[in-house]
């Protein structure tokens, strides 16, 4: 498994951010959409209580392109921010929207050493993230990073 | 139906007044703007107004007189001024109501805003792994709009020096001091491209106007400028708003294009005619976003207005003459108002130091979470 900038095995027993959001397919880690019933319209993630019957719930391809990107260089705010609590150690991260062609545009973390590689356009694909917590330890999410 | 005019307008002073609650700013701008009009709070037959992070603006009564008055808080995102002075738009121009007020007011902490993803009806991880942030939604929206339309950083620090130099001549400005290029453009990177001047920062602030039917405006010997038209729009699908965790591959327009286009048939005027405008500058490239937005020019002619200075105070369509959010910051609940107090004076020659010769139409354009935009457009 991938991790913020850098690698972690899979060996540890991390829970993800939220349930539903990604798999892991034969494809590679792929993000769970839902399609509405009615329009076909399409939204990340896949609605959850009672809106969740009026959609369909969908894979969406594992790659895609940068459709725009930034770089948070300070610590969002707690609540509802879990991530490093200190705002002498937290490192900036990039963070952007994907495009998944035909389906739906998604926003994510971006891992990528110098985000100054990044360009609207790049081929992307979509990866897991420990994401260190100040409350809960490592969980899981998805992100994106450069094929 | 009866036009509506605004005949009296009432400020505090936007920044910081440590001493001061977001509700005594509000109150004091309702006293100075009932002065400006020479009308009395026991004249006033309506109230609207709200506030987003300084408790609720009928809080205003019995500093002002328990005297029965209807009043309603509205409480509109960042388009809650301009949605006050809508209802009273409305309350006027259906013959209810001859003569009224609309108010707004806050006080934020320092710092970008706390986000709350369940009051927005989005999922915990949303926030809790750091993308529920304004910063980044501005900065995601120029950066694509700068590669789709040939913008440069220059554009962006352009934006913000204008700023700075109109907030330095502008008595209700908080940041009054300008800002060279190269210190805009090299201070510290918030949310690439978007630098810290870029950015205006949550403050504190109330502002106050009191609206008049044509029939009441002349009874009490007053004048003051017309509401050529006034619009709230809300997203369409389509759309890129903050706080979206996914977006449509068929892509919409802005709901401030909606707004615009609305107010724009109200007033049956064009954007070619606007004289001075102020439009939702929460950073340098929403301004930018919006001039085109907002119909005064095509996507991608903002870099050859803003080296051209057509948006400076001089120039043939001034832009944000009083600074705009980067000078005044933003407390929610006054800002939009803040803009069409700027209006107003522009418009009765009052803006001294920063008056826009000539006004006669002067448009005004709120915008912000969770995707909506409010536009007036006054009449001298």
């Amino acid at each position: 498994m991938v991790g913020a900038g850098g690698k972690v095995e899979g060996s540890v027993m991390s829970i993800a951010v939220a349930d539903g959001l990604f798999l892991e397919s034969a494809d590679g880690i792929v993000l769970m959409a839902g399609r509405r019933k009615a329009d076909g319209e399409m939204r990340f993630p896949m609605p959850k209580g009672p809106e969740a019957a009026l959609y369909d719930a969908m894979r969406l391809a594992p790659e895609g392109k940068l459709w725009s990107y930034t770089v948070q260089r300070f610590r969002p705010k707690t609540p509802p921010y879990i991530g490093d609590d200190d705002d002498k150690s937290f490192k900036p991260f990039a963070v952007g929207y994907v495009e998944f062609p035909g389906q739906v545009i998604v926003e994510g973390r971006i891992l990528v050493d110098d985000p100054a590689t990044l360009k609207i356009g790049l081929p992307m694909k979509v990866a897991l993230e420990a994401f260190p917590t100040s409350t809960r330890g490592d969980v899981i999410t998805y992100a994106f990073r450069p094929v | 139906m009866t036009d509506v005019h605004i005949v009296g307008a009432g400020i505090h002073a936007f920044g910081r007044t440590p001493d001061m609650t977001g509700l005594d700013q509000g109150v004091f701008a309702v006293r100075e703007a009932l002065a400006d009009a020479g009308v009395n709070w026991a004249d006033m037959q309506f109230a609207f107004g709200g506030s987003s992070a300084a408790g609720s603006a009928d809080a205003a009564l019995p500093r002002l007189g328990l005297t029965g008055v209807q009043f309603i808080n509205i409480s509109n995102g960042c388009a809650t001024g301009g949605s006050s002075l809508l209802s009273g738009y409305w309350a006027i121009k259906s013959g209810e109501f001859d003569i009224g007020v609309v108010l707004g007011f806050d006080k934020h902490p320092r710092g970008a805003f706390n986000a709350d993803p369940e009051a927005s009806g989005l999922p915990m991880w949303y926030g809790e792994t750091g993308m529920m942030l304004t910063t980044q939604f501005f900065a995601m929206k120029i950066r694509r709009y700068m590669d789709l339309h040939g913008i440069s950083n220059a554009s962006l620090g352009r934006v913000a020096v204008k700023a700075f130099e109109n907030g330095a001549l502008t008595p209700h400005a908080w940041r009054r001091d300008p800002v060279d290029l190269d210190t805009v453009l090299n201070s510290q990177m918030v949310s690439d491209p978007l630098t810290k001047f870029m950015f205006c920062s949550p403050a504190e602030g109330g502002v106050a106007m009191i609206l008049a039917s044509d029939r009441k405006m002349r009874e009490l010997g007053l004048t003051g400028p017309k509401v050529r038209g006034a619009a709230v729009r809300t997203r369409p699908r389509g759309s890129f708003e903050v706080f979206a965790p996914s977006l449509d591959v068929e892509r919409g327009v802005a709901p401030t294009v909606l707004a615009s286009k609305a107010a724009y048939e109200m007033a049956g005027v064009g954007p070619d005619e606007i004289n001075v405008a102020q439009i939702q500058d929460t950073e340098s490239g929403a301004e930018i976003m919006h001039m085109s937005e907002n119909g005064f020019c095509a996507d991608g002619e903002q870099e050859a207005w803003l080296t051209d200075g057509v948006t400076s105070l001089t120039g043939r369509l001034p832009v944000n003459t009083d600074g705009g959010c980067l000078a005044c910051g933003e407390p929610i609940g006054a800002s939009g108002l803040r803009q069409v107090y700027e209006n107003v004076q522009q418009l009765r020659g009052r803006a001294e130091g920063r008056q826009v010769a000539n006004a006669k139409l002067a448009y005004s354009q709120v915008y912000g979470a969770p995707g909506l935009s409010a536009v007036a457009i006054l009449e001298a």
